[in-house]
C-alpha cells in the first residue's frame, strides 16, 4: 500500500467517523460556517472553502464586510448548482488582524478540513500566513490583502491593487485629471501599507504634473496629534493631501484639519474606506474626500446594484469594496476551478497546481473590474476608479435629521 | 510665525502628557508604585464620558463628574484587590508586574464591552478658538482649558498635600510606611485616598485628552500613558511641579522635532533627550535626591 492509498483510507474512515457526528449536530452547526446545504457536507464531497479576516478589532469593519459578502457568494453558488456540480462550504475564522491569531486560524481551518483559502483580509496577517499555504502548498486567493510581500510565493494571488499598484493608480489619476498642482503626503511610516503606497506614489510623482511640496510622516506609537504634519502641509500651499492611511488616522486628520481652518482636498485609497462607520463622526468632514477604490456601491451596472440590493437585504448596510473584493474572490475562486476542472477528492497539493495554472487563463468580469486578469506572480491587471464621498441631510420617521454619507462615483 | 504654531500645538499637546502625568506621579510619589494601569484608567474615563454623553444625553460637566465618580471607584478598587496584598511582598516586582497584568485587563474589558471600532469623540469643552496675529496663530478652546486644568490641578495638589491634615499623612506614608503608621496614620486608608484622587484626576485628563485628539478606542490610554510617564520621569518622578514641566517639555520636544528634524523620528528625539537629561540628572529636572540616613 502506497502512502497515497493510505492517506486516502485515512480521509475515508475519517468522513466515515464525521457524517454521523455531523446529523446528529445538524442544525446547530450554524456560526460561521455558512450552511453548505445539504447533508453531504463529508470531506470528499463538497469543496471547503476557509477564510480568515477580522471580525473583532480594530479593522473589524474589513472582515466583516468579507465574511458576508463570502457567505452570501457562496450561497448563491450553492443555490445555483455549486462548483462543477458540487457544493461548496465556507467558514471563516477571525484573526484580529494579528499575524499570529491569523496562523492559529490557517490551523483551524486545516482542521476542519479546507481545501482552498480566500484570505486573509488585511496585508500584514497574510504575509505570515502566505508562509503557510506555501508550505503546504494550498491555492490561496486574498480579497484585499495589498501588500506585495502578502502574495509573494506561487501559490498565492489577490483580488485587489497591490500596495505599489495604488500609489501608481493614486498618482496617475492625479495628474491625468489635474486635481492640484502642490500635493502633500501624510504616511504611516511604521505601517508596510502605506510606506508601501507613499514610496511607488512619490516615485511616479516626478512623472506627473504635480509636485509633492510636503512628505510628513507619523508612527503607530505617535497616531494621535497630526497638526504638524497638517500645518507643515499648509505652509507648504498644498492644495491636496494624499492620505495612504487607514480611516482612524484619518478621522482624526480631518478634524484637526477643520479645526486648524486647512481645507485641501483630501485622496485616499482603500484604506480610508469605512470611514463613513466611525461611531459619533462628524459627516460633513467627510464630504467631498476622494479615494481610490475600484468599487462604487452606487455604480449604475445591474452587477453592482443586484449585489448591492441583496446585500442590504442580507445584513442592512451598503457594502463596501472589501465586500466587493470578497464576493469577486469566491466567484474567481469558481471560475478558476472550473476552469481547471478540479474535484473535492484532489489532494489540496494538487488543487493548488491546477487551479494556479487555471488563475493565468481566466478572464473574469466582476464588480471591482472588468477583464480582469492575472499574471503568474498574482498581481491582477484592471483599471483603476476613484470615488468621492458625498454627504446628504435626510429625514427620519420621527422628524429628525442625520447625515448620511455614500461614495459616488467620479 | 509657522514656529510660534509649532510651540502652541505642542504646548497643547504637553499639557495633555502633563495632566496624565500628574496622575502618575501622585501614586508614585506617595505608593512609590509604578500604576501602569493609570492609561487604562484614562481610557475607562474616557468611555464613561463618551457613554454619559452620548448615550444618556448628559452635559459636559455632568458626564465629567460621572466620569470620575466611575474612575475614583475603580481607582481605589484596583488597589484593594491587585496592589494592597502585595504591598509588603518581597519583591517590588510582583506589583509592578501586577499593574501591567491590571492594564492589559482593562483594555480587554473595554474591548468586549465597547469593541473596537473607533468612536469619535464629542469635545466637553465648548470654547472657540483664540485667534492672534490676524488668524495667523490660532490656540485652540482645547488646549486653553487644558493647560488651565492642568494649572489649576498642580497648584491645588501641591497645597492639598502641604496644607491639609490628609496630606501631611500622605507625606508621611511615603517617606517611611512605618514609621507613619507608629505615629498613627492609617496607611491603607491614605493609600486608598491617594489612588482615588489620582483616578479622579485620570477622569479628567480623559476627557481632556480625547477632546484634543478625539479618537476613543480600547487602547486609546496606552501610548498616551507611556509617554506621560516619560514625561514624569523626565520631570522628576514623585514631584507635583516636576509632571507639569516634564509633559509640556515632551509635547513642545515632540512637536518641534516632527517639524524641523523629522516626522518620523519624533519618537526617537524625545527619547533621546530624555536619556541625556537622565545621563546629567538620574533624578530628573526636580527630582529630589533623597539620601537614605542610617
Amino acid at each position: 500500500m502506497n502512502k497515497f492509498t493510505k492517506k486516502l483510507m485515512a480521509l475515508g474512515l475519517s468522513a466515515m467517523m464525521a457524517v454521523p457526528f455531523l446529523t446528529a449536530c445538524g442544525g446547530s452547526e450554524g456560526g460561521s460556517a455558512s450552511d453548505g446545504g445539504d447533508s453531504a457536507s463529508a470531506s470528499g464531497t463538497v469543496f471547503k472553502i476557509g477564510g480568515i479576516g477580522p471580525v473583532t478589532g480594530g479593522a473589524a469593519v474589513y472582515g466583516l464586510a468579507v465574511k458576508n459578502a463570502a457567505e452570501m457568494a457562496v450561497k448563491e453558488i450553492n443555490a445555483a448548482g455549486g462548483i462543477n456540480g458540487v457544493q461548496v462550504e465556507f467558514k471563516f475564522e477571525d484573526d484580529v488582524h494579528d499575524a499570529e491569531k491569523s496562523v492559529n486560524a490557517y490551523n483551524t481551518l486545516k482542521d476542519w478540513g479546507m481545501q482552498m483559502l480566500m484570505g486573509t483580509v488585511t496585508s500584514t496577517p497574510c504575509q505570515a500566513v502566505v508562509e503557510e499555504t506555501h508550505k503546504d502548498n494550498m491555492f490561496q486567493l486574498t480579497p484585499s490583502g495589498s501588500a506585495v510581500e502578502s502574495i509573494k510565493y506561487d501559490n498565492a494571488f489577490r483580488v485587489c491593487f497591490s500596495d505599489p499598484n495604488q500609489g501608481l493608480g493614486s498618482a496617475k489619476y492625479i495628474g491625468e485629471n489635474g486635481l492640484a498642482s502642490k500635493v502633500a503626503v501624510i504616511y504611516n511610516s511604521s505601517d508596510v501599507y502605506s510606506s508601501g503606497i507613499y514610496e511607488k506614489f512619490s516615485a511616479e510623482a516626478a512623472n506627473q504634473p504635480f509636485e509633492i511640496v510636503a512628505a510628513e510622516a507619523f508612527t503607530d506609537d505617535s497616531k494621535t496629534d497630526f497638526t504638524v504634519q497638517l500645518q507643515k502641509a499648509k505652509d507648504a500651499g498644498a492644495e491636496l493631501v494624499f492620505l495612504p492611511i487607514y480611516y482612524q488616522e484619518a478621522s482624526l486628520i480631518l478634524q484637526q484639519a477643520a479645526a486648524m481652518e486647512f481645507a485641501p482636498k483630501f485622496f485616499g485609497c482603500d484604506g480610508l474606506d469605512g470611514i463613513l462607520n466611525v461611531e459619533n463622526f462628524d459627516l460633513n468632514l467627510t464630504k467631498d474626500v476622494m479615494l481610490l477604490t475600484p468599487f462604487a456601491a452606487d455604480a449604475q451596472d445591474e452587477k453592482t446594484q443586484k449585489f448591492v440590493s441583496d446585500y442590504q437585504a442580507a445584513y442592512g448596510d451598503v457594502p463596501n469594496q472589501f465586500a466587493a473584493d470578497a464576493y469577486d474572490a469566491i466567484y474567481i475562486i469558481k471560475a478558476a476551478a472550473e476552469k481547471a476542472g478540479i474535484t473535492p477528492d484532489m489532494s489540496t497539493s494538487d488543487m493548488a497546481d491546477a487551479m494556479k495554472k487555471a488563475m493565468t487563463e481566466i478572464t473574469f468580469d466582476g464588480l471591482t473590474g472588468a477583464g480582469m486578469v492575472w499574471s503568474a506572480d498574482g498581481e491582477p491587471t484592471k483599471a483603476p476608479k476613484a470615488v468621492v464621498i458625498a454627504v446628504e441631510e435626510v429625514t427620519n420617521d420621527d422628524g429628525t435629521t442625520a447625515l448620511v454619507g455614500s461614495y459616488k462615483a467620479m | 510665525m509657522s514656529f510660534l504654531n509649532h510651540l502652541i500645538n505642542g504646548f497643547s499637546l504637553g499639557s495633555v502628557y502633563a495632566i496624565i502625568a500628574l496622575g502618575y506621579t501622585m501614586v508614585y510619589g506617595i505608593a512609590k508604585m509604578l500604576n501602569f494601569a493609570h492609561g487604562d484608567v484614562i481610557m475607562v474615563g474616557a468611555f464613561a464620558v463618551f457613554i454619559s454623553m452620548t448615550s444618556m444625553g448628559a452635559s459636559a460637566l455632568l458626564s465629567l463628574i460621572i466620569a470620575m465618580a466611575v474612575c475614583t471607584a475603580l481607582g481605589v478598587l484596583i488597589e484593594k484587590v491587585a496592589y494592597r496584598p502585595l504591598r509588603n511582598a518581597s519583591s517590588s516586582l510582583a506589583v509592578l508586574i501586577t499593574a501591567i497584568g491590571v492594564s492589559y485587563l482593562l483594555q480587554n474589558l473595554a474591548l468586549l464591552i465597547f469593541g473596537a471600532d473607533s468612536k469619535s469623540f464629542t469635545s466637553i469643552v465648548n470654547l472657540k478658538a483664540v485667534k492672534l496675529f490676524d488668524g495667523q496663530v490660532s490656540i485652540s478652546g482645547t488646549a486653553i482649558v487644558t493647560i488651565t486644568a492642568c494649572i489649576v490641578i498642580m497648584v491645588g495638589l501641591t497645597l492639598f498635600v502641604n496644607k491639609t491634615k490628609a496630606g501631611q499623612a500622605m507625606k508621611a506614608v511615603s517617606e517611611d510606611k512605618g514609621a507613619a503608621q507608629l505615629m498613627g496614620i492609617n496607611v491603607n486608608a491614605t493609600i486608598s485616598l491617594t489612588f482615588a484622587i489620582g483616578s479622579a484626576l485620570a477622569a479628567v485628563a480623559g476627557a481632556l485628552m480625547c477632546s484634543a485628539y478625539p479618537n476613543l478606542t480600547p487602547y486609546s490610554g496606552t501610548m498616551p500613558g507611556i509617554k506621560a510617564f516619560v514625561a514624569a520621569v523626565f520631570g522628576g518622578i514623585g514631584s507635583i511641579p516636576g509632571a507639569m514641566i516634564g509633559g509640556l517639555l515632551i509635547g513642545i520636544i515632540e512637536n518641534i522635532g516632527k517639524a524641523y528634524i523629522s516626522s518620523q523620528m519624533a519618537d526617537a528625539i524625545v527619547f533621546a533627550i530624555l536619556v541625556v537629561v537622565l545621563l546629567i540628572k538620574p533624578t530628573g529636572i526636580l527630582g529630589k535626591n533623597i539620601q537614605e540616613k542610617v
